[in-house]
C-alpha cells in the first residue's frame, strides 16, 4: 500500500489530525482555551474544505480495502457538510463565553462528529458505514449532555444515547441479517448479488432493519420521539448542529445505500420511504402546532422537513435523487439562520426560549424579526423564497413518479405546517413587545451567518440551476442514479 | 444610444418597484416622511412607464413585450423567465401600477406606525402583482401569484383592525390552501408538455380525463382568489381588518388574480374541461351574484357591504368568461377593471369618513350630503358606477357579460339581472343612509369635507369612471382582439382530443399500467 492510496481521504485525515492535536492542546491549555481552540477547530474544517475542493488532494478513489472510497456525490456532500459544521461553531462561539460551557472540548466534539459524518458519506461497505456513524453518534451524545450541570441537557444526552443504542443495534443487526443473506457487506459485492438473480428474504428483512436505523437518526416519524426532547435539552448551538450537518449526512447516506447496495430492490424500499414521508409530515405538521418552545418547534419542523426530503428517495429515479439533495442544500441555510435568531434571543444574556419571548421583536429588533420571518416564510414554503424551490423540486419528482396521492398529501400538510410557522410571524409582527428588548446580536459571526442565509434565501430564485446543476452532477456519480 | 424600444420594458415595471425598496432599505436614517416620498414617486414611475406601455400596445398583436431568458431546469423541463402581455393582461397590468400610487397617497396621513415598512411591503406587493400578470412561464407565474400573499399577510395582520390576526390568518391559509393544488397541477402540466411556457401550453392538447382533474385543481386556487361562492368568507374578514389602502389593493388587483387565471388558465389552457364545467361555474356564478347581493343587503358594516357587493361582481366575471362568448369575455375583463376603479374608489370614500369618525357602522352616518358636499357627489359617482349606471364604468362590463351569457343561457342573464336590481338596492339604500337624512347622529356634523390629499386620490378616479362609462372604446379596443381569439379558440377546442396516455409514469395515476 502506498502513502499516496490514501489521498482520496486526505481531509478526512486531517481533521482526524486536528482534531486529536486540539485536544492534547485544550488538555494542557486548560478551560480558557475553548474559544481559541473553537478558532482553530473553524480554520480546520476551513482547510478540510479547502483539501476537498483542491483538484490536487480533492480526487476520487477508493481505499484499499474497499471499505471507504470517495466519489463527486460524496465530495458534494462534504462541499455542504463543512460549511454547515463551520456556521455551527461560529454561532456556539459566544456560548463558549458562558462559564458552564467553557470547555474546549465542544469545538473538538463537534470535528469528530463532522469527521465521522464525511466518513459516513464516504463508506463503502456496512462496516465502514457503520464505523463512521457510531463515530458521529457518539460525539453528538455527548454533545447533547454538554452542560453537565443542567438537569434539562443530561437527559437530553441520555434519552439520545439510550434511543441511539436502540438504533444502532437495529442497523447492526440489519447489517448481520444482509451478510447472512449475500455473504458480503461491500457495496459493490451486494450490487452484483442482488443485480444477478431475486432478492433473499433475508436481504429484505435486513434492509427494513437498515432503513428503521437511518430513520431513527434521520427523526423521521415514526422514529422521532428523541428529536423534540433532546432539541429542548441540548445547548441551543448543539441543536442548531444537531438540526443541520448530521440531517443532511444521514440522508446523503440514506441516498447512498438505496442508490448503491439497494438499487434493485428500489421496489421494495419505495413503500417504506413513503410511508416515513407520509408520517414525518403529518406529525411534523400537527404536532408542531401545540408547541409553545421554540426549540420544540423548530424540532418538529425539523421531522417535517425530512419528511418532505424523503419524498424525493420514496419518488427514485435521477430526479428523485436530485430533489431530495436539493432540498437539504436549501433546507441548510434556512435551518442555520432560524438558529442563528433563536440564539440572539437573550436578555441579560439569559437564553430566551418560549415563542412567546418573540412578541413584538419586529419593533424592537426589526433586522432580526425580518430575518425570522424570511426563515420562516421560506420553511412554509412561500415563492419566490428557495423553500418554494425545495418543495418544488420533490413534488415534481414525486408526480414524475406518479405518486400523486404522497404529492396531494404532502402540498395539504405543508398547508398545515404554514400556521405554525405563520405563527412565528404573528408574534412577532402582529403583536406588542413584552418586556425589554433582546441583547445586542452577540458577536459579527452570528451577524454574518444570519446575513448571509438570508441572502441565500431571497436569492435562490434568481439562479436555482447554480444549485441545481452542482447537485446534478454530483448525483450522476451514483450507480444507480446515472 | 441605446434603443429604448428594446428594453425589457416589462421587466423594468416589474422590478422597479424593489428598486423602491432597496433605496428605502439603504436610507435607513431617513424619515418616514422620505420613506413615503420614495414610494411614491417609484411607484409614478412605474404608472409612466405603463402608460407608455399603453401607447405602444397593438391591439392585434397577440402576446407583446414579449422577454425570455433561460431560468432553470429540472427532470428535463427547462424552466424560462418568460414575460409578455396581450389583451386580457395590459389592463390589468396598469391598474396595478395606478392603484398602488393612488394607495400609498390614500394612506400618506392614516399609516402613523412603521410608515417605513408599510410602504416596503406596498412595493414588494406591486412587484408581485405586475410580475403576476406579465408572467408567461406557469412556474414564474404561480412564484408571483403566491408572493402576493407574502406582503398582503403583514399588510393585514401589522396595520390592519382589533380582528386582524384571524383576518390575516384566514386569508393565508384560504389561499394558500387553493394554490398548493394548483402547483400540483402546474407541475403535472409542465411534466406532461415537457414545457412550463404558457403560451405552448394554450396549444398542448391534453387528454379530457386529465383535463379534469387539472381543471378542479385550478378552480380550488382562482376560485378562492376571484372569491367566488361558497369559498368566498375569508373575504369580509379581510377587508374588514384590513388598512383602507390594503382593502383597496385588495378589491382592486388580487381579486382579478382569480379572473385572470380563470381566463388565462382554465379557458385557454384547458378548454374541453371548460366546457364541460360551464354549467357548474353558471350555478356558482348565479348562486354569488344573487345570494352575496342579499347578504350585502343587510350588512351593518360598510366595508362588509362592499366585499360582500365585490363577490357579487365577481359573480359577473366568472359568468361573462365562461360563457365563452367574445362579448361574455370582453365584459368579464372590463367588469374587472370597472370593480378595479369603483370598489377601490369605494373603500378610499369609506378611509374618508373613517379616518374622522373611526366607526364603520352605517347607522353612525347620516346627512353627510349637507356637510361634506364635495365627498357626496364623488361618492355618488362610483355608488353609480357600482350599480353599473349607463354612463359610468360599470354599466359596460355588466353589459356585455350579460349579453354574453344570454347568448348561451337565458336562465343566466335573467339570474344576472336580478343581480343588477339587487346591486343597485343595496348600494342606493347604503347611499341613502349615509348621505341623505337628518345630519343629528353625534360628531356627524363636525366632519369635514375633502382634503386636498383626498380630493388627489378620488377625483382620478371619478374621471376614469365616467370615462370609462362614456368612451369604453378607449379601453375596449384593446381587449377585443384578444378576446375574440381566446372565445374563438375556446370553442374550437371544446372538444377533446382523443384520450391517448400520457407519455410518461404519470399514467399510473390514471389507472394505467406501470410504465
Amino acid at each position: 500500500m502506498n502513502l499516496s492510496d490514501l489521498l482520496p481521504l486526505a481531509p478526512e485525515i486531517f481533521l482526524a489530525c486536528a482534531g486529536m492535536l486540539l485536544l492534547v492542546a485544550g488538555t494542557f491549555g486548560g478551560a480558557g482555551m475553548a474559544r481559541a481552540v473553537n478558532v482553530l477547530a473553524g480554520v480546520s474544517l476551513a482547510v478540510a474544505f479547502g483539501l476537498v475542493v483542491c483538484p490536487v488532494t480533492g480526487v476520487t478513489g477508493e481505499l484499499p480495502g474497499g471499505h471507504v472510497g470517495t466519489d463527486g456525490f460524496s465530495q458534494f456532500v462534504k462541499m455542504l457538510l463543512l460549511p454547515a459544521a463551520l456556521v455551527s461553531l461560529v454561532l456556539s462561539h459566544d456560548f463558549l463565553k458562558k462559564p458552564e460551557a467553557a470547555r474546549f472540548e465542544f469545538p473538538v466534539l463537534v470535528l469528530f462528529a463532522t469527521l465521522g459524518m464525511m466518513l459516513m458519506v464516504s463508506a463503502r461497505s456496512f462496516l465502514g458505514l457503520y464505523v463512521a456513524l457510531e463515530l458521529q453518534s457518539l460525539s453528538l451524545y455527548v454533545l447533547a449532555a454538554f452542560l453537565r450541570n443542567d438537569t434539562r441537557s443530561s437527559e437530553a444526552g441520555l434519552k439520545y444515547f439510550v434511543l441511539g443504542a436502540l438504533a444502532s443495534g437495529l442497523l447492526l443487526y440489519g447489517i448481520s441479517l444482509v451478510y447472512g443473506a449475500t455473504g458480503s457487506v461491500v457495496f459493490a459485492k451486494l450490487q452484483t448479488v442482488l443485480a444477478s438473480g431475486d432478492a433473499p428474504v433475508g436481504l429484505v428483512l435486513g434492509m427494513v432493519f437498515i432503513l428503521a436505523g437511518f430513520a431513527f437518526k434521520l427523526a423521521a416519524a415514526p422514529f422521532h420521539m428523541w428529536a423534540p426532547d433532546v432539541y429542548e435539552g441540548a445547548p441551543t448551538p448543539v441543536a442548531a448542529f444537531f438540526a443541520s450537518a448530521p440531517k443532511l449526512a444521514a440522508v446523503a447516506l440514506l441516498a447512498k445505500v438505496l442508490y448503491e447496495p439497494f438499487g434493485a430492490l428500489a421496489a421494495q424500499a419505495q413503500p417504506i420511504l413513503m410511508v416515513l414521508a407520509l408520517a414525518s409530515m403529518a406529525w411534523g405538521a400537527f404536532a408542531a402546532m401545540a408547541q409553545g418552545h421554540i426549540k420544540r418547534l423548530m424540532a418538529y419542523s425539523a421531522i417535517g422537513h425530512i419528511g418532505y426530503a424523503l419524498i424525493g428517495l420514496a419518488a427514485g429515479g435521477a430526479e428523485g435523487l436530485q430533489a431530495t439533495l436539493l432540498y437539504l442544500v436549501i433546507y441548510l441555510p434556512m435551518t442555520l439562520g432560524a438558529f442563528a435568531v433563536i440564539l440572539c434571543a437573550r436578555k441579560n444574556g439569559v437564553a430566551l426560549e418560549q415563542l412567546s419571548d418573540f412578541a413584538g421583536l419586529s419593533k424592537t429588533r426589526p433586522a432580526l424579526a425580518a430575518a425570522m420571518a424570511l426563515f420562516m416564510f421560506s420553511m412554509a414554503g412561500v415563492p419566490p423564497l428557495a423553500g418554494f424551490f425545495g418543495k418544488f423540486y420533490v413534488f415534481m419528482a414525486a408526480l414524475q413518479a406518479g405518486l400523486l396521492p404522497l404529492a396531494v398529501a404532502g402540498v395539504l400538510l405543508s398547508v398545515v405546517g404554514a400556521f405554525y410557522y405563520l405563527r412565528v410571524i404573528k408574534l412577532m409582527y402582529f403583536d406588542a413587545p413584552r418586556g425589554a428588548a433582546f441583547d445586542p446580536v452577540p458577536g459579527w459571526g452570528t451577524g454574518l451567518v444570519l446575513a448571509s442565509t438570508a441572502v441565500l434565501i431571497l436569492g435562490f430564485a434568481l439562479q436555482p440551476d447554480l444549485a441545481a446543476n452542482a447537485v446534478r452532477a454530483a448525483t450522476a456519480t451514483l450507480a444507480g442514479a446515472a | 444610444m441605446v434603443d429604448i424600444s428594446s428594453l425589457p420594458l416589462l421587466s423594468i415595471l416589474t422590478f422597479l418597484p424593489l428598486a423602491g425598496v432597496v433605496l428605502i432599505l439603504l436610507l435607513q436614517k431617513a424619515s418616514d416622511g422620505v420613506a413615503k416620498q420614495i414610494a411614491f414617486w417609484t411607484s409614478m414611475l412605474a404608472l409612466g412607464l405603463a402608460a407608455w406601455m399603453v401607447a405602444r400596445f397593438d391591439p392585434h398583436g397577440g402576446f407583446q413585450f414579449v422577454e425570455e431568458a433561460k431560468w432553470m431546469s429540472f427532470g428535463g423541463v427547462e424552466l424560462f423567465y418568460k414575460k409578455g402581455i396581450d389583451g386580457l393582461s395590459l389592463w390589468l397590468v396598469v391598474a396595478s401600477a395606478f392603484l398602488t400610487p393612488v394607495c400609498i397617497l390614500a394612506c400618506w396621513d392614516g399609516v402613523k406606525e412603521r410608515a417605513r415598512s408599510f410602504m416596503i411591503a406596498f412595493l414588494v406587493l406591486e412587484t408581485m402583482m405586475i410580475g403576476t400578470f406579465t408572467a408567461l412561464d406557469f412556474v414564474l407565474f404561480y412564484v408571483f401569484f403566491e408572493g402576493v400573499l407574502l406582503p398582503m399577510f403583514l399588510i393585514i395582520g401589522v396595520w390592519g383592525g382589533p380582528g386582524r390576526v384571524h383576518a390575516a390568518y384566514k386569508f393565508f391559509l384560504y389561499t394558500l390552501l387553493g394554490s398548493v393544488l394548483m402547483l400540483l397541477a402546474v407541475v403535472a402540466m409542465c411534466l406532461h408538455a415537457g414545457t412550463t411556457d404558457m403560451t405552448a401550453l394554450m396549444r398542448a392538447d391534453f387528454p379530457v380525463s386529465w383535463q379534469i382533474g387539472l381543471w378542479l385543481a385550478f378552480l380550488a386556487s382562482f376560485a378562492v382568489k376571484t372569491p367566488m361562492w361558497p369559498v368566498h368568507t375569508w373575504l369580509p374578514y379581510a377587508h374588514v381588518e384590513a388598512p383602507t389602502a390594503g382593502s383597496v389593493i385588495l378589491a382592486g388587483i388580487l381579486l382579478k388574480m382569480g379572473g385572470y387565471g380563470f381566463i388565462r388558465v382554465s379557458l385557454q389552457m384547458l378548454p374541453a374541461a371548460s366546457a364541460a364545467f360551464t354549467d357548474l361555474m353558471f350555478v356558482l356564478s348565479g348562486i354569488a351574484i344573487v345570494a352575496t347581493s342579499l347578504t350585502a343587503l343587510v350588512q351593518t358594516d360598510m366595508k362588509r357591504l362592499i366585499a360582500y357587493s365585490s363577490v357579487a361582481h365577481m359573480g359577473f366575471v366568472t359568468m361573462g368568461a365562461f360563457s365563452r362568448t367574445p362579448q361574455g369575455l370582453e365584459g368579464a375583463v372590463m367588469v374587472m377593471l370597472s370593480h378595479a376603479l369603483v370598489s377601490s374608489a369605494l373603500f378610499l370614500c369609506v378611509g374618508v369618513i373613517y379616518d374622522r369618525l373611526h366607526s364603520r357602522e352605517i347607522a353612525r352616518y347620516g346627512g353627510l350630503a349637507s356637510n361634506m358636499p364635495h365627498y357626496a357627489f364623488l361618492a355618488m359617482i362610483f355608488t353609480l358606477g357600482a350599480v353599473g349606471l349607463p354612463g359610468t364604468s360599470g354599466f359596460v362590463g355588466e353589459f356585455l357579460a350579460m349579453q354574453g351569457a344570454f347568448l348561451v343561457s337565458t336562465w343566466m342573464a335573467a339570474v344576472a339581472g336580478l343581480g343588477v336590481i339587487l346591486g343597485a338596492a343595496y348600494m342606493l339604500w347604503l347611499y341613502r343612509r349615509v348621505f341623505f337624512g337628518r345630519l343629528d347622529k353625534p360628531g356627524v356634523a363636525a366632519m369635514k369635507d375633502l382634503t386636498f390629499k383626498e380630493y388627489a386620490t378620488l377625483a382620478p378616479l371619478a374621471v376614469l369612471v365616467l370615462v370609462m362609462g362614456v368612451q369604453p372604446s378607449l379601453f375596449k379596443d384593446s381587449i377585443a382582439p384578444t378576446m375574440r381569439d381566446i372565445a374563438e379558440t375556446a370553442k374550437a377546442r371544446a372538444n377533446p382530443a382523443p384520450d391517448v396516455p400520457p407519455p410518461f409514469a404519470l399514467n399510473r395515476l390514471t389507472g394505467g399500467g406501470a410504465p
